[in-house]
């Protein structure tokens, strides 16, 4: 629920990166965070295992720029991927603009995408939200891996819906910041439609 | 969406930050800050150059959201108020009418006696502001300064 703040002219929109462990949404926002001038950016906090998985949530405050005079301020969120961290996951989504769903490229972790990509309809619909209405885009990471299935495969699996879709390696950047301009532009429109 | 649009209009963010101000004095609080449960901030009020308050508003938020998941499991209604006492700072943490947290930091100079005293007087006149806020937002016709934004907008956000 993005909040419109007509005192300091700013509007904040919250984008969740959501998708399997491991799978690449911390370094998604790491990468964002280096490349970001520092005044465009906020500290970025992680709460994080000591094996450095994401325990509760990273968090990145970003700012874009401004539309008709007002500000526009991103709040960036993951979740932890882990399986068993779903009761955390609920807790993030709740009050989301827009998803990013990260995929592992991996063959390996074909089946963990799908069954994320289930989790986040299922925890979204328990918000009263459907996977159909809100701004969603989906990444392919982890591209440089020599095992990994072929994008169209991915998206016959992953992307029925035909949702904006971008290959990625997140450790060195490419695709990274496409995928977030490509859910942030979705997110303005829905509230250009007053959603 | 589920919910309603967030929005603040000057009206009552003027009398949002003149509860807050007057908190802070009337507490002997470092700082006082008001933060949407989803992690923004809406006012702030006292020393707060010092200190990061973006990201202590979506700790909070997130504070509130594992307190509030905690209570659900143990079928309890939600755990309105968190006090964590530290060495040199304090936190008092409040769920205002289960829309909004307002967090006190204060030390020494204050006492937990207080605050909570203070923080009670400040949630009511916080909730009747809200409440007005909200039955405002749900008023139809209140037009969105995105209602006329075009590609172009967009795009131009994005061209650094
Ligand atoms: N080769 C390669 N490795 C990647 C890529 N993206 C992330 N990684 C690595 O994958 C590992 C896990 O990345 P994280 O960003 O921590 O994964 P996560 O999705 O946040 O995981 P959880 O917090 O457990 O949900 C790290 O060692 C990253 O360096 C990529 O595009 N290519
Ligand atoms: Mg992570």
């Amino acid at each position: 629920m993005s909040f419109i703040n007509y005192m300091a002219r700013e509007i904040n929109c919250k984008i969740v990166y959501y998708g399997p462990g491991l799978c690449g949404k911390t370094t998604n926002l790491q990468y964002i965070y280096e490349r970001t001038n520092p005044d465009a950016k906020g500290k970025m906090i992680s709460l994080a295992t000591e094996t450095e998985r994401t325990l509760f949530f990273d968090f990145l405050p970003l700012s874009l720029g401004e539309i008709r005079g007002f500000k526009t301020r991103f709040h960036l969120y993951t979740v932890p991927g882990q399986v068993f961290y779903d009761a955390s996951r609920k807790l993030i989504l709740k009050g989301v603009d827009g998803v990013i769903f990260v995929a592992d490229s991996q063959m390996e972790r074909l089946e963990a995408n799908q069954e994320s990509v289930e989790n986040l309809r299922t925890n979204l619909a328990e918000q009263g939200y459907s996977l159909e209405k809100v701004p969603y885009v989906i990444q392919y990471n982890k591209r440089d891996l020599p095992n990994v299935v072929p994008v169209e495969e991915l998206r016959a699996l992953i992307n029925p819906m035909n949702v904006p879709d971008f290959e990625a390696n997140a450790r060195s950047g490419t695709g990274v910041f496409d995928t977030l301009k490509a859910v942030s532009r979705l997110v303005l429109n829905e509230l250009r439609r007053g959603g | 969406m589920v919910n309603p649009q967030m929005v603040m209009y000057e009206e009552e963010f003027n009398q949002i930050q003149t509860v807050v101000d007057r908190l802070v004095r009337e507490a002997n609080a470092k700082v006082v800050f008001i933060v949407d449960k989803n992690g923004q901030l809406i006012a702030a009020s006292g020393e707060v150059d010092n200190i990061d308050t973006t990201s202590l508003a979506s700790l909070t938020a997130g504070n509130i959201a594992a307190t509030g998941g905690i209570a659900k499991l143990l079928r309890e209604n939600e755990f309105a108020t968190q006090f964590h006492e530290g060495e040199k700072a304090n936190i008092h943490i409040q769920l205002v009418g289960n829309r909004v947290i307002l967090v006190v930091i204060f030390d020494s100079k204050s006492s937990l006696g207080l605050v909570r005293l203070r923080v009670r007087k400040a949630s009511d006149e916080l909730n009747r502001i809200f409440e007005a806020l909200l039955s405002k937002v749900q008023e139809p016709g209140g037009d969105s300064p995105f209602a006329e934004i075009t590609d172009e907008d967009i795009d131009n956000l994005f061209n650094d």
